[in-house]
C-alpha cells in the first residue's frame, strides 16, 4: 500500500518536472520567436514598401505620395562617421590602457564606470549633447548629433577592446619583450596584430548599436526634410524617420516607415552578425 | 677617490635628462599615460553628466524642491510642474514588464542552462542577444501597427469581460494604454534577463546539481530548489539590469504609452513617462524653467539607472566569485 503511494508521489513529482521544464522550453521559444516574428513582420510590410525611390528620393511634402529617404539614409552614415571619430580612438586607446597598463583597482573602477554609463538612458546622453554643443552653438546640428552617438559608443568600444586584447596569450607579449622590444612596441607589433579582428568586432558592435539610437538625436541632429550640405545644419537620420513617419496620420508615410524600418533592422543585424559570426570566430575571446 | 666622487656628482644631473629621454624613447611612460587619458575619459563623461544636469535643473529645484514629484499638474504655460503623472507611468510600465518579463526570461534561462544540448543553447543564446540588439524604434514601429490594435481589439475586451471587476482593468481602452506599454517592454527587457541569468546559472557548479539527483530528486526540483537559489543573486542582478533599461526606455514607450498628463489606476488607459515627456516636449520647451524641468526629470532618469545598474553589477559580480571558489 506504502510502496504503491510512493511510486503515485513518484509518478506526479515526475510529471511537474517534465510540466515545469517544457514551459520552461516553452518559454525560450516565445523568446526566440519573437526575433523571428520582428522580422517576418518587417519583411512582410517593409518588402512591399521599398522601391527605387526609396534609396534616391528626397522626402515628398505632406500630402503628396512617393518620395523616398535618400537623405535620411546620407544622414545616418554622416552621423555614424562623426561618432566613430570620437567613439572609435577614444574607445580603443581607452581600452589598451584597460588591458595592458592598469591596475588591478584602476581597471575595476574604470570597467564598473564604463558599465554603469553604458547603463545611462539614451535620452539622457542626448541631454548632455544638447548642453554641450547645441547651446553654445545655439543650432541643432550635425555634429552634436554625432557628438552623442560618440560619447554612446566610448565605453560599449572601450570594453570590448579591452576584452579582445585580455584574450591575446601572454605567451606573445612575454616573446616580444624577451627580445628586447619596450612594452609599447610590443603592443604596437604583436599585441594589437593579433587582436585586430576582435577590435574591429568591437568597433562593428558599438556602431550596430548606436545606428538605431533615436532618442540622443531628438534635440541634437533634430531632422531635416531636404539634404543637409556640410555639418553644420540639422539633418535627417533613418531612426528619427521611422519614429517621425511612424506616428504620423498618413498611410503613404507608415508605409515607408516600415521601409525605413527594414533597412535599419537589416544594417543592424547584419553587421551585428557579420562581426560576431565572422570576425569573432578569429579571434580568442568573444566579449558578452 | 675625489675623482670618482666629482663624477659621481656630475653624472647625476646628467644622468637624469638621459634616463627621461630614454624613457621616452622606450614610450612606455607616455603610452602609459596617453592611454589613460583616454581611459579617464569615461571618468570625465560620467562627472560631466553629473554637473550639466545638476547645474541645468536648479531653477526647478529651488523653485518646487520635492513638491515636483508630488505634484499633479504639469501646465507649462502656467510655469506649473508637478511630474507625479510621468514618475507613476514610468513605474507602472516597468512595474507591467517585469511581471512579465522575469518569469518569461527566467523560464528561458532556465532551458538554455538545463535542458538545452550545449551547441542548441548557444545558437539559441545566439538568436536571442539579436534580439537585445533591435533598435527600439523598431519595437516601437511595431508596438503602434501590432501591439497596439491587439490591445484594443482583443487583449482589452477579453480582460474587460472577464477581469472587468478589478479597477486595473476598468474603462474604455483605445490601445495606447500602460499595457501596450508594458508588454513592449517586456519583449524588449527579455534578452537581458535571459543572457545574464544564464551564464549565472551555467556557473553553478556541477555537483551541487549532481548532489541533488543522488537523492533522488527530479530534474525541475534540483534546478527549482537547487540551482536557482544557488544563482539568485545573480538573477536578481539581472532582473535590475532589466529594470533599469525599462525605466529609461524612450521611443518605444512614447509611441504606445498614449502621452496623456494624467494618473489612472486603470492599466488599460493612456499614460505618460519620464523618458517620453522629455523626448515630446524637449524641442519645444519655451522658457528657461520648463526647459530645466525637464533636464531635472533627466537628472532623476540618470541616478535611478545609475543606481540600479550598480547594484546589478555587484550582485552579479558577486554570485561570479561565489561560483568560481565553491
Amino acid at each position: 500500500m506504502s510502496a504503491w503511494a510512493g511510486s503515485a508521489h513518484l509518478k506526479i513529482r515526475h510529471g511537474i518536472s517534465y510540466f515545469m521544464l517544457g514551459l520552461a522550453g516553452l518559454c525560450a521559444l516565445v523568446v526566440v520567436g519573437a526575433l523571428f516574428y520582428i522580422l517576418g513582420y518587417l519583411m512582410k510590410n517593409g518588402g512591399t514598401s521599398i522601391n527605387l525611390d526609396f534609396f534616391t528620393q528626397l522626402p515628398k511634402p505632406v500630402g503628396e505620395t512617393g518620395g523616398g529617404m535618400a537623405n535620411a539614409i546620407v544622414g545616418s552614415m554622416k552621423l555614424l562617421l562623426l561618432a566613430s571619430l570620437i567613439g572609435v580612438p577614444v574607445g580603443v586607446i581607452g581600452g589598451i590602457y584597460m588591458a595592458e597598463f592598469s591596475g588591478k583597482i584602476s581597471a575595476f573602477i574604470l570597467q564598473y564606470t564604463a558599465d554603469l554609463l553604458n547603463g545611462v538612458p539614451s535620452i539622457v546622453i542626448g541631454i548632455l549633447a544638447y548642453t554641450l554643443v547645441v547651446l553654445p552653438m545655439k543650432h541643432f546640428s550635425a555634429i552634436a548629433g554625432g557628438f552623442a552617438l560618440g560619447i554612446m559608443m566610448i565605453p560599449i568600444t572601450l570594453r570590448s577592446t579591452e576584452e579582445f586584447l585580455r584574450g591575446v596569450p601572454l605567451a606573445l607579449r612575454e616573446g616580444s619583450m624577451a627580445l628586447g622590444a619596450s612594452k609599447w612596441r610590443t603592443i604596437v607589433s604583436v599585441v594589437l596584430p593579433a587582436a585586430y579582428r576582435g577590435i574591429l568586432t568591437a568597433i562593428l558592435l558599438s556602431l550596430a548599436r548606436v545606428a538605431g539610437e533615436t532618442a540622443p538625436l531628438l534635440f541634437t541632429a533634430l531632422n531635416n526634410r531636404y539634404w543637409s550640405p556640410g555639418w553644420n545644419q540639422p539633418i535627417a537620420s533613418l531612426p528619427y524617420m521611422v519614429w517621425n513617419y511612424a506616428i504620423s496620420p498618413y498611410d503613404d508615410w507608415h508605409r515607408q516607415a516600415w521601409a525605413a524600418g527594414l533597412v535599419l533592422l537589416a544594417m543592424v543585424l547584419l553587421t551585428n552578425i557579420v562581426a560576431r559570426v565572422v570576425l569573432a570566430r578569429g579571434s580568442n575571446a568573444m566579449p558578452r | 677617490m675625489a675623482m670618482a666622487t666629482t663624477a659621481g656628482k656630475s653624472a647625476g644631473p646628467r644622468a637624469a635628462p638621459r634616463s627621461f629621454s630614454a624613457r621616452l624613447m622606450d614610450g612606455d611612460q607616455v603610452a602609459h599615460v596617453i592611454t589613460f587619458i583616454f581611459a579617464a575619459s569615461i571618468m570625465l563623461i560620467t562627472v560631466l553628466l553629473v554637473i550639466v544636469l545638476w547645474n541645468h535643473s536648479v531653477l526647478p529645484r529651488n523653485k518646487f524642491g520635492l513638491s515636483f514629484f508630488t505634484g499633479r499638474v504639469w501646465d507649462p504655460v502656467a510655469e506649473q510642474f508637478g511630474a507625479l503623472p510621468f514618475v507613476y507611468g514610468t513605474l507602472v510600465t516597468s512595474a507591467l514588464s517585469l511581471i512579465i518579463g522575469v518569469p518569461l526570461g527566467l523560464g528561458a534561462a532556465i532551458f538554455l542552462a538545463e535542458l538545452a544540448p550545449p551547441k542548441i543553447s548557444d545558437g539559441l543564446t545566439f538568436i536571442i542577444e539579436l534580439l537585445a540588439a533591435v533598435p527600439s524604434v523598431i519595437y516601437g514601429l511595431l508596438g503602434i501597427f501590432v501591439v497596439v490594435p491587439f490591445v484594443r481589439t482583443g487583449l482589452a475586451p477579453w480582460l474587460i469581460r472577464h477581469f472587468g471587476f478589478l479597477p486595473i482593468f476598468k474603462g474604455p481602452c483605445y490601445g495606447v494604454s500602460f499595457l501596450a506599454a508594458g508588454l513592449v517592454l517586456a519583449i524588449m527587457i527579455v534578452p537581458f534577463i535571459v543572457s545574464v541569468s544564464r551564464e549565472v546559472l551555467l556557473a553553478v557548479p556541477r555537483d551541487q546539481r549532481e548532489a541533488a539527483l543522488a537523492l533522488g530528486s527530479t530534474r525541475w526540483e534540483s534546478t527549482w530548489k537547487v540551482v536557482v537559489p544557488f544563482a539568485t543573486t545573480g538573477i536578481l542582478g539581472s532582473v535590475f539590469l532589466a529594470m533599469a533599461r525599462a525605466l529609461g526606455e524612450t521611443m518605444a514607450v512614447t509611441m504606445v504609452v498614449g502621452n496623456v498628463t494624467e494618473i489612472k489606476t486603470s492599466l488599460l488607459a493612456p499614460g505618460y513617462s519620464i523618458a517620453a515627456v522629455i523626448a515630446n516636449e524637449f524641442t519645444e520647451a519655451t522658457g528657461e524653467i520648463y526647459l530645466q524641468a525637464l533636464v531635472e526629470l533627466g537628472l532623476v532618469l540618470f541616478l535611478v539607472t545609475f543606481v540600479l545598474n550598480g547594484l546589478a553589477r555587484l550582485l552579479i559580480l558577486f554570485t561570479a566569485q561565489r561560483g568560481g571558489t565553491t
